[in-house]
């Protein structure tokens, strides 16, 4: 078997291991091109039966609206159940990474809310796009990763995972997060989007986008949600992005990359992570493991 | 522009000690091929004036450490993967830590690890450390090691320092049963010899590090691939009445439409009607892929069940000698029930027998009665029923287990099964024509099995005694077991450490479930502590035949009593292990009857428990 075929059958045992052993699960949609593939798995794991769990979007209301529409696309798929939640409360203080800077934004509209949305419906097994290779406290997170009652995550009580045997057992209102991706590299879900023929959403590939420059990063103006700074001119520049975060906390680079061939021949001459687009990683060094520990994917 | 072909996948683990350069050579190694972008690198200049111990140099570890309190305190915790490609070949590697309480994490890494990369530190030669490491990826199967002598820069480049640590290495690999040992000099902080051969090496004419990761064959694939088929069945997917598929990854063999095999291990004979690989009909699908197989026949098959080929069965057995690496915090009790994963199937196991354990360092065997947290045994296991499996070497998949702490759901120890024990399967159970439900008619009773469980001094005994009483003159036919009076006889041989209060409870249980086979009415008072074991003496009786009784005294009460003086001589130091004052009692969390002993009348308490007893 070649490294494609070793991925996809490694995260369709992940995925049947979860079915299997949990009461409620549910599959984490976070609408990027991770969750595309992730989505598309599950319809293989499972087939010929229509998909066996709800899809869940935590929608910080700050998503750019070519992923809402998206989104939406798929929703409308007759085997796709898709449960969106937002946080009314943080709706109702005004939350917005504009207003509030980006932690605090992040840290209310999609960590609580995500943890509220599985706390609400009982889940006992998220499953997320999350791949090792993102970043660096990723790299230690098990396929199967214990949630106390509270949803933390605490890295120094992780299960040694021996072969492909989880451990899957759980006491009373603990839950599992689930990474069926975890030994996926970023050109690996790029290749196999391109055999398999996924869809993705186009803000991936390069087109003229209207775009303004802050602090050195290109940020898209994607609509009036974007104040413009005194001075700031929006101009159109061949763009794409690598990452999709929420806007407009997701940084655009300049790219050609307008196919699925030139994005990965990009990809393997690119010299930048791929989540130096998102702002929130940027601001401590351990951010991601601390908003981890705090119950994030 | 057609699609270049994917590479393939090679696994491999990385040990070294401490100070071997294991982060520079990885760091180096990603770095070189490409995998380490630049705003990566820039964080990690930061990050090496912040915690590095390189002075001004780029710290790679940091590269590596992941969490927080690794980089605080400057060590590797936990096992971490680092992915890394090249046109032809992917790589995965599980970066184990060097530090020696590790053991756990090496085990892990190795698990999925078609090859290991051991380093050695060219003026170290081969420590206690190299050993230790070596044998854990021989005990998990891993055949072919490349050792990488580093530092070759601090012995000059010397040919003849290489080719001594070489030789060493080739007799301890060949005593442990690894059959292939690539060799290669290396600096990996000036890359000599890693990703290009070095200049500064004429003497040597083998491989660069890189070129033997390419030229390893991934062997766990290659062995799977060659076996026969072998399909544990993982979940059973049923959408509708006319489509029942059978979903697991082939850990062995193939499979395809119209082939003979056979389901165990309730040993049914069937034809594949369609395998479906990765949702699509296919003719055939080889060892690795997820399947989904359909049979022409209408079984009941359950998860944890095996699909083999007809001609080549797997083992069934629920006893097996198996080598055991203990991952718990809290030490293994022989014993004591935990749920055991091997592949899909789940059982209860206990440990029946540890033969020895094994000195990591030196592989001598060594007597043992529990294990430790890293330590490695030579065990015997028994199951609650059987399971079809195949000897570890054989089969990873088959071979390989979890144990699982039953309270506190921790992954606690990893197993290698060797072969089954003939012992059970040759110990059939006599069948007998009175059985219990006619002894149970002949008495004129429900048998039962009362459990009187608390701390010393709470009443236990003084209330089963008052309740055996009223029972006989109800015309009962009843028995005591008292703690006390049967650690004079049955288990005078045990003490009170964990793991014999584990085989007193265990023993006593077994009498009593005798016994209620006998039709009597049993009542057990034993202090038993321990949740598990009040779990596995409650297993061995049917739904409605186990009475729990929690005679709950405050400790303070029972202390005041001391009617033995046992709390006296314990308090003074003179009896160790002694429940509620060095030793722990984990009281019933859904006991059938609580008793608050301190307050009730006894003859009152003595009702509700007869009342119990008697109960349809």
């Amino acid at each position: 078997m070649d490294l494609l075929d070793r991925l996809e059958a490694e995260s369709l045992h992940i995925l049947r291991e979860t079915m299997a052993c949990s009461r409620q699960p549910v599959l984490m949609y976070s609408i990027g091109k991770d969750s595309s593939v992730l989505l598309h798995l599950a319809r293989k794991a499972f087939a010929p039966a229509p998909l066996p769990m709800p899809l869940l979007h935590v929608d910080t209301g700050w998503k750019f609206r070519e992923m809402i529409a998206f989104r939406d696309r798929v929703a409308a798929a007759p085997d796709v159940r898709m449960l969106v939640h937002v946080n009314e409360d943080g709706v109702r203080q005004g939350i917005g990474p504009i207003s509030h800077g980006a932690s605090v934004h992040v840290d209310v509209m999609k960590v609580q809310a995500l943890k509220q949305a599985l706390e609400q419906h009982g889940f006992d097994a998220a499953i997320g796009g999350a791949r090792r290779d993102e970043e660096k406290s990723r790299a230690k997170e098990r396929i199967f990763s214990l949630r106390n009652a509270q949803q933390r995550w605490d890295p120094r009580q992780q299960r040694p995972e021996l072969w492909n045997v989880y451990n899957t057992r759980i006491a009373p209102g603990e839950s599992l997060r689930v990474f069926p991706l975890s030994n996926w590299t970023e050109l690996d879900v790029w290749r196999y989007i391109r055999r398999e023929g996924i869809e993705v959403v186009p803000l991936y590939f390069a087109a003229l986008r209207p775009v303004v420059e802050r602090d050195g990063a290109l940020i898209m103006v994607d609509d009036a949600r974007l104040p413009l700074r005194p001075g700031e001119q929006p101009m159109r520049k061949r763009v794409r992005f690598r990452s999709l975060g929420c806007y407009p906390l997701t940084v655009a680079s300049e790219s050609a990359a307008d196919t699925l061939d030139a994005i990965i021949a990009e990809m393997q001459t690119s010299r930048r992570s791929e989540r130096a687009g998102r702002v929130l990683d940027a601001t401590a060094g351990t951010s991601l493991e601390q908003k981890k520990r705090e119950g994030h994917f | 522009m057609a699609a270049p072909a994917s590479p393939d996948l090679l696994r491999l683990i990385t040990c070294g000690s401490v100070d071997d350069g294991k982060s520079t050579l990885i760091g180096r190694l990603m770095a070189d091929t490409g995998a380490v972008p630049e705003d990566v690198l820039e964080q990690l200049a930061r990050d090496s004036q912040r915690f590095g111990t390189q002075g001004a140099a780029l710290d790679y570890a940091l590269l590596l450490d992941g969490l927080e309190a690794e980089r605080e305190q400057g060590i590797t915790i936990d096992v971490a993967y680092r992915y890394f490609a090249t046109p032809a070949r992917a790589f995965i590697i599980a970066d184990c830590p060097g530090h020696e309480q590790y053991t756990r994490n090496m085990a892990t890494g190795a698990s999925t690890a078609d090859l290991a990369v051991v380093l050695v530190d060219a003026g170290k030669g081969l420590l206690r450390q190299t050993r230790r490491h070596s044998y854990i990826c021989a005990l998990m199967g891993i055949r072919e090691v490349i050792l990488a002598v580093n530092k070759m820069d601090r012995v000059d480049y010397a040919a003849a320092r290489f080719e001594a640590i070489a030789r060493e290495y080739a007799t301890l690999a060949a005593r442990l049963g690894i059959t292939r040992v690539t060799a290669i000099p290396l600096a990996a902080v000036h890359g000599d010899n890693l990703v290009q051969r070095s200049a500064r090496m004429p003497w040597y004419h083998g491989p660069s590090l890189l070129e033997a990761l390419h030229a390893a064959q991934p062997q766990v694939e290659a062995t799977a691939a060659a076996a026969p088929l072998c399909l544990p069945v993982q979940w059973v997917n049923r959408p509708h009445a006319e489509f029942r598929g059978y979903c697991g990854t082939l850990a062995a063999g193939r499979i395809g439409v119209g082939d003979a095999v056979g389901v165990w291990p309730a040993g049914l004979r069937a034809t594949v009607a369609r395998v479906l690989d990765a949702g699509r009909d296919v003719a055939q699908a080889a060892a690795g892929a997820a399947v989904t197989v359909t049979l022409a026949e209408d079984f009941d098959i359950a998860r944890g069940d095996v699909i083999a080929a007809a001609s080549a069965p797997p083992e069934i057995a629920d006893q097996f000698a198996c080598h055991l690496l203990w991952m718990g915090e809290a030490p293994l009790l022989p014993g004591r029930p935990y749920a055991l994963r091997l592949g899909s199937a789940s059982a209860l196991a206990q440990v029946t027998e540890i033969r020895h354990k094994i000195d990591v360092d030196t592989q001598e065997a060594v007597p043992a009665r529990t294990l430790r947290l890293n330590e490695v045994g030579y065990c015997q296991l028994s199951l609650d029923h059987a399971l079809a499996f195949a000897p570890y070497a054989h089969n990873r998949t088959l071979g390989g287990f979890v144990l699982i702490d039953r309270i506190s759901n921790a992954s606690v120890g990893a197993g290698m099964i060797d072969f089954a024990l003939r012992r059970a399967g040759n110990i059939h159970w006599q069948h007998v024509d009175v059985d219990r439900a006619a002894r149970a008619a002949q008495n004129g009773q429900r048998p039962r099995c009362l459990w009187f469980t608390g701390l010393s001094g709470s009443g236990k005994s003084t209330l089963a005694n008052a309740v055996e009483k009223r029972l006989f003159a109800l015309g009962h036919r009843t028995y005591l077991l008292d703690g006390d009076n049967v650690r004079h006889g049955l288990n005078r041989d045990l003490g009170f450490t964990a793991e014999d209060r584990v085989e007193n409870i265990r023993r006593v249980a077994e009498v009593a479930r005798l016994m209620v086979d006998a039709g009597l009415i049993v009542l057990v008072a034993f202090i038993s502590p321990f949740r598990a074991e009040r779990r596995m003496a409650r297993e061995r009786f049917g739904a409605d035949e186990f009475v729990e009784v929690f005679v709950d005294a405050p400790l303070a009460v029972c202390e005041a009593r001391d009617v033995k003086g046992l709390y006296a001589k314990a308090r003074a130091g003179e009896l160790r292990n002694f429940t509620g004052v060095d030793s722990p009692y984990e009281p019933p969390e859904a006991p059938e009857l609580h008793l608050l002993s301190a307050e009730g009348a006894l003859d009152v308490m003595v009702e509700q428990v007869v009342r119990r007893a008697l109960a349809d």
